[in-house]
């Protein structure tokens, strides 16, 4: 009834795509999409709405499945992996649903438990852990909707810890927070960078994307450029990603500032 | 000690006929089984498909009573190749599945009336189809409602964690490849066994307010699922009882009764729920995952 978890190959890149299509009736989503992210990579998947970041999220999850190219997750298809985290955008969970924190960062370790058990004081313990480790262990016993966005966020981050998720995919994690809680989803991630967790996000924040992420994935349908910020955000990529919607602006410390007049306060997502 | 003693007899008086007690044991099945399915009906927005399949279940009954097998027998067959029927169209065809599930629910039920019709007294036995009965309660009845309410009860136990994730997040459930199509066609065969389960007490036309009164009234006053269930459970078998006698006192058909009961805790419960849940906006929008398959 379960399928056997996928080996992970040595040496191999923790994502790699090549040449990754997929059209939703009719319509391209994703063009001959071709990257790869190495182990422990931060990386922010950014571009206009209906860029198909969310389409490619969902590939990596092994939850849609590329019309054509090749999808590796440590050297694997990412259909049979357990250690690939999808932690969704906050509107896709029924928040009233009648569970506590520490029950929905349980549902991580479903597969780690096995059919016809129940959880183990291990399970228990590691589940305690990862919601010290987003600094919400005090939250436990709340239900679900009664903590803030930012909480909510951090609880789905922890139940990907608790899966001991190998990649954790984020779907617009940092939409609608607060900056004390966008913060502390930061902290989470570059600690999970550390232990040589590969996050991939999705954001509309470009600012964002150059200063805390090691690498960015620029799309609009198509690949328009991957690699270092620095690499990325070049007047012409950004040009091609989003038309004359966006500024860049390099101020005093080399930093990048970037001015999108696009997607300001748009949920919604591509 | 005048009115206790009276309503120590209005409670101990029925008790002593074996029809009544057969009766009693039968609604605290019921009163147990549906809410903790009904759970589910609640959170994955299933009403519809609920109330669909009771009322799909009426042609197998006629069947099996025609053919004189245990009614149960024939609404079991029905409902469990109904369930899993609508769960395979309901991936394929054209049409928008509520209109799936309504067409085949509206023939089933019309050809369940038509078969009855051409028996003789069929309008008896037809509102005790429809609306329950559960003074007519058999010793057969109560062993298959039993076995199959035990069935039920522990095959939401032994999956619980499962049916949880994919109720609250269903694509959690497709990344840790949990067998997604299995779990949904168990939800929908354990909803067809409940409403056969409770057949005798609530009928084919009322099953929708076991499966979802109590569970209701339960969810607006509790945080977590096992005590959404725990609680639905004591509403269910309260309302049972308390329907039963009313039915028995003032010649009732056991389903409206009991569900009058139930319904009136769902009133309460709403009155004096805490603010923060609220049913109206779930019903108005839907649970995330409504299909039933």
């Amino acid at each position: 009834m379960l399928i056997h978890p996928a080996v992970h190959v040595e040496d191999s890149p923790a994502v790699e795509l090549d040449g990754v299509s997929l059209a939703y009736d009719g319509t391209d989503a994703l063009r001959q999409v071709r990257f790869r992210v190495e182990r422990g990579q931060r990386v922010a998947v950014v571009g206009p709405n209906g860029a198909g970041k969310t389409t490619l999220l969902k590939v990596l999850a092994g939850t849609l499945r590329a019309d054509e190219g090749r999808v590796d997750v440590y050297g694997e298809r990412p259909g049979g992996h357990i250690c690939i985290a999808y932690v969704p955008q906050r509107s896709q969970i029924d928040m009233a649903f009648p569970v506590s924190v520490a029950e929905v960062v349980m549902m991580g370790r479903i597969r780690q438990i096995g059919v016809l058990r129940w959880p183990r004081r291990r399970d228990w313990a590691i589940v305690h852990q990862a919601l010290a480790s987003v600094e919400m262990d005090d939250l436990a016993h709340r239900q679900i909707g009664e903590l803030s966005g930012g909480q909510q966020q951090r609880a789905f981050l922890a139940q990907a810890l608790a899966q001991e998720a190998q990649v954790i995919l984020m779907d617009e994690p940092l939409t609608g927070l607060d900056l004390p809680s966008q913060e502390a989803i930061f902290r989470a991630i570059d600690r999970l960078s550390q232990a040589g967790v590969t996050v991939l996000l999705s954001t509309h924040d470009l600012n964002l994307a150059a200063e805390r992420f090691d690498q960015v994935v620029l799309l609009n349908r198509e690949l328009i450029a991957a690699g270092r910020p620095a690499q990325v955000f070049t007047p012409d990529n950004l040009q091609r990603a989003y038309g004359s919607h966006i500024h860049r602006v390099a101020d005093g410390d080399g930093l990048l500032v970037l001015a999108d007049t696009c997607c300001e306060g748009d949920e919604a997502g591509g | 000690m005048r009115p206790v003693g009276e309503a120590l007899g209005w409670l101990t008086g029925p008790l002593a006929y074996p029809f009544m007690v057969r009766g009693l044991t039968a609604a605290v099945i019921v009163g147990v089984v549906c809410p903790v399915l009904g759970a589910y009906v609640v959170l994955r927005g299933m009403a519809f498909f609920g109330d669909a399949l009771a009322h799909i279940v009426l042609p197998g009954v006629v069947l099996a009573y025609l053919a004189g097998w245990p009614l149960v027998l024939g609404a079991l067959l029905a409902g469990v190749t109904a369930a899993l029927g609508i769960g395979a169209i309901s991936g394929r065809a054209r049409l928008k599945e509520d209109s799936a599930i309504g067409v085949i629910f509206a023939a089933a039920f019309a050809l369940g009336v038509a078969m009855l019709s051409t028996q003789r007294g069929y309008a008896v036995d037809l509102v005790h189809i429809l609306f329950g009965n559960l003074l007519g309660v058999s010793p057969q009845d109560l062993v298959w409602m039993g076995v199959l309410g035990a069935l039920a009860l522990g095959a939401v136990f032994v999956f619980y964690k499962e049916l949880l994730v994919l109720s609250f997040d269903p694509v959690l459930a497709a990344t840790l490849r949990l067998p997604a199509g299995f779990l949904k066609n168990l939800l929908l065969v354990l909803t067809a066994v409940v409403i056969v389960v409770s057949l005798n007490a609530v009928g084919v036309t009322l099953v929708l307010a076991m499966l979802i009164t109590p569970a209701s009234a339960a969810y607006l006053l509790t945080r977590r699922l096992p005590s959404m269930m725990g609680l639905g459970a004591a509403f269910g078998t309260f309302s049972a009882f308390l329907g039963l006698y009313l039915s028995y006192y003032w010649n009732l058909p056991s389903g409206p009764a009991i569900v009058l009961v139930a319904t009136a805790i769902f009133a309460v419960a709403l009155a004096v729920a805490p603010r923060r849940r609220d049913l109206w906006s779930r019903w108005r929008r839907g649970a995330p995952d409504v299909r039933p398959a």
